[in-house]
């Protein structure tokens, strides 16, 4: 008996819930012009300073849009969004998108969502705004399909950065390594000291990945890195098993409990002394910060001055996303000069923007943006930029078998296959 | 219609209505959530489904083609024979053993069989990052003999990408390659190290559980048999080899059943402990489905990995409720 009655009052309850929402749907439609309702924003950003500017993010859209709207921060958990992005598309699949979803620029939201026709074009938004003009042209191409823009950018980050602890070197009167000859000079004298050369952490495969794609632009040039994803760089042509076998020489300099370390643990090693150098991203520089260390140095990775090994978080407008006119006024937000100087000195990236102040940033973050105005700008492997995801997990899988048997031929020849597989190559 | 009639009636209403009422919930429920979304996984294993907008094209098999061609499936299915194989051969052997310890009527009983069978509890994500510190090379098990002033350990636990085959250029390979076996000199065929430390993560949480089933099993045989073989002159270890383990032989292979499906789906642990591995050294199917499903979109090729994780464990789990019901048929 006690079980029904228990039954009566949850259903009750239940039907009492939707009820209220019903009511609140047909608020939102009394009023239209003034933003009202639910906005819910998808992203993987939940820690630390990336967490802090959304946060403001979410601050701005209360004051320029609309107070009303409840603004709903739905993230899931996971550095890279692999995770996700998994939950994401259950969402789009099941016809329940979010409001705006982060997703990263290039083909990672081309190959995935505009193709298959989930996202709804921004010319529209990016005329009104007059963005065509204040974010660079080779990010709006990267972000564009047959056209037409399809996401805002909030941010840049850059992948291929050398890190390395200042004390290490100056005790051991070593050159922090330009070129990747420099690099296995200075490796060399550091392993005689028993200094692990170069940290890495790839317990998820992307930071394996992305040191593969820094020592290929350093072998091919920026031109030649490009054409690997375009087909114009033939993937079994000696230039490239140059590069592989450059790629499988660092790996003699790496940790060797990499594969049971993520990229901020192997950073763990570079601020205690054991490492010298880490290659990672520009997300590191957080991680540094949050583990008050500051003795460290950066430069380009080695052999790739001049490029900017760019990736972005954008955020796009989903068909079918519920409450359009709060998004559409959210990717307003996303896009301003005042949401992209509120967000990106507190997430450690710069502006998509060409026009934000400097000042607002620190030191690193300002040699980012003046190497942005000035670099060749080439899209990022392993963050979802250069080639869509299908190739992307290929590309990981023959990596990961790679790191462990080392065997430069079969990953050149994997390497080929997948991107025929992808329909890239002929 | 006469009064009988009716009360026959009645009581079609009353019992049998209840009956069916209360089954057919759970009738449709199972039908639609399991054998429903089993069929249609099927139906997406033999589709050209491989970006997010569903495409139900037929393709016949070429996706469990492409799967066999693929040089991480083919390593799944070693890790996948090497991780059950050690896995249920550990579980039986400490589960046997602490079992036959236990039945010798220890003092403390009660509060032994309780420590073994805790890590049951466990689950099995508590269980892998719990074992992912324990033999972590920095940390964990390889630091203990700095303790006591020894160097510390160096074994790379389940971060060594070393794997243990015939290598073709050694004799056994040249033996082998006489016999026509040359294609077992391959590490596809071997065993991969970081395994075992995934083995001893599992086997922790799962003997305890195969200690109770021996013990009920052991406790179940009626000690006239036992007095008997002491009688004709038996040893205890004769009679523990002898009496004890083939009327044991059910409980063994129901210990195997269960072991060997939880390690053919296994998913959790990995997941949480080591993930895909060093060259996926501990990589399994079930990590691959969820990868190239979700990560690179390949839909059709991830329903084809659960469809044949299905029939694997199918092939284990059906002779098995063939057997065991043909047994109940007969008691």
């Amino acid at each position: 008996m006690s079980l029904r009655l228990r039954w009566l009052l949850l259903s009750t309850a239940l039907l009492a819930t939707l009820a209220l929402g019903a009511a609140c749907g047909d608020d939102n439609e009394a009023k239209p012009g003034a933003l009202s309702g639910k906005l819910e924003i998808f992203s993987w950003w939940t820690t630390g300073g990336e967490a802090a500017g959304l946060q403001k993010l979410f601050d701005i859209y209360g004051t320029t849009c609309s107070k009303d709207v409840n603004v709903v921060n739905s993230t899931v958990a996971g550095g890279g969004g692999a995770a996700a992005r998994q939950v994401l598309t259950t969402r789009m699949l099941g016809n329940d998108p979010p409001g705006s979803f982060q997703v990263h620029m290039g083909h990672e939201l081309t190959d995935t969502w505009v193709t298959q026709n989930y996202m709804e074009p921004l010319d529209t938004l990016f005329k009104d705004e007059g963005w065509s003009s204040i974010f660079p042209k080779g990010v709006i191409d990267i972000v564009s399909y047959d056209g037409k823009p399809y996401s805002v950018p909030v941010n840049i980050h850059r992948a291929n950065v050398l890190w390395y602890n200042k004390a290490v070197f100056t005790s051991n009167n070593l050159q922090p390594p330009k070129t990747l000859a420099e690099f296995f000079t200075v490796a060399d004298a550091l392993k005689a000291k028993g200094i692990t050369p170069l940290a890495l952490g790839d317990v998820e495969a992307f930071a394996s990945v992305q040191l593969m794609e820094t020592t290929l632009m350093g072998k091919l040039g920026a031109e030649g890195y490009k054409g690997l994803w375009t087909g114009a760089t033939d993937w079994k042509s000696q230039q490239v098993t140059d590069a592989l076998t450059t790629y499988k020489k660092m790996l003699d300099y790496v940790n060797s409990d990499h594969s049971s370390l993520t990229w901020d643990q192997a950073n763990d090693l570079v601020i205690s002394g054991k490492a010298a150098m880490t290659i990672m991203g520009d997300w590191l520089e957080g991680d540094m910060k949050a583990k008050k260390f500051t003795n460290f140095g950066w430069l380009p990775a080695p052999g790739t001055a001049g490029m900017y090994d760019a990736l972005s978080d954008t955020f796009g407008l989903p068909k079918k996303a519920p409450n359009r006119d709060a998004v559409m006024c959210w990717l307003k937000v996303v896009g301003s000069k005042a949401g992209q100087e509120a967000f990106n000195p507190l997430k450690g990236s710069i502006c998509a923007r060409t026009d934000c102040d400097p000042k607002l940033f620190d030191e690193y973050l300002q040699s980012a943006m003046t190497d942005w105005k000035k670099d060749t700008i080439v899209p990022s492997l392993a963050h979802g930029a250069a080639a869509k995801q299908g190739w992307l997990t290929e590309i990981s899988d023959a990596v990961t078998a790679f790191v462990a048997n080392k065997d430069a031929a079969t990953l050149q020849s994997r390497l080929a296959t997948s991107c025929k597989t992808a329909g890239v190559c002929k | 219609m006469n009064i009988n009639g009716r009360r026959l009636l009645n009581l079609v209403t009353s019992e049998q209505a209840v009956a069916v009422a209360l089954i057919v919930p759970s009738v449709i429920a199972v039908g639609v959530f399991v054998y429903g979304f089993i069929g249609w996984s099927a139906v997406v294993s033999v589709s050209r489904w491989d970006n997010v907008r569903p495409d139900y094209a037929y393709v016949g098999l070429d996706n469990f083609r492409d799967l066999f061609n693929n040089f991480r499936f083919q390593i799944d299915i070693r890790n996948t024979v090497v991780f059950t194989t050690f896995f249920v051969a550990a579980c039986l052997g400490i589960g046997f053993v602490l079992a036959a310890l236990l039945d010798r009527r220890v003092r403390g009983e009660g509060l032994f069989r309780s420590i073994f069978l805790l890590p049951m509890a466990v689950s099995f994500i508590v269980t892998g990052v719990v074992w992912r510190w324990l033999l972590a090379p920095r940390a964990g098990v390889n630091i203990l003999p700095e303790k006591v002033g020894l160097p510390a350990g160096a074994y790379g636990w389940y971060t060594d990408p070393n794997v243990l085959y015939v290598h073709a250029d050694s004799r056994l390979g040249d033996a082998l390659h006489t016999i026509g076996l040359g294609f077992l000199a391959d590490p596809n065929y071997g065993i991969p190290l970081a395994m075992i430390s995934v083995v001893i993560a599992a086997t922790w949480q799962a003997s305890g559980f195969v200690m109770v089933m021996y013990l009920a099993g052991l406790r179940a045989i009626p000690d006239e048999l036992r007095d008997a073989a002491r009688v004709d002159g038996a040893s205890e270890m004769q009679i523990l080899r002898h009496v004890s383990l083939p009327l044991l032989r059910p409980v063994t292979l129901s210990a195997m059943i269960i072991l060997g499906h939880q390690s053919l789906k296994i998913f959790d642990l990995v997941m949480s402990m080591s993930r895909r591995g060093p060259g996926f050294a501990t990589d399994v199917p079930a990590l691959f489905m969820f990868e190239t499903t979700f990560q690179g979109n390949h839909f059709s090729h991830g329903a084809a990995i659960s469809i044949l994780m299905l029939l694997a464990v199918s092939l284990l789990v059906i002779p098995y409720l063939f057997w065991s019901l043909r047994r109940e048929a007969r008691l």
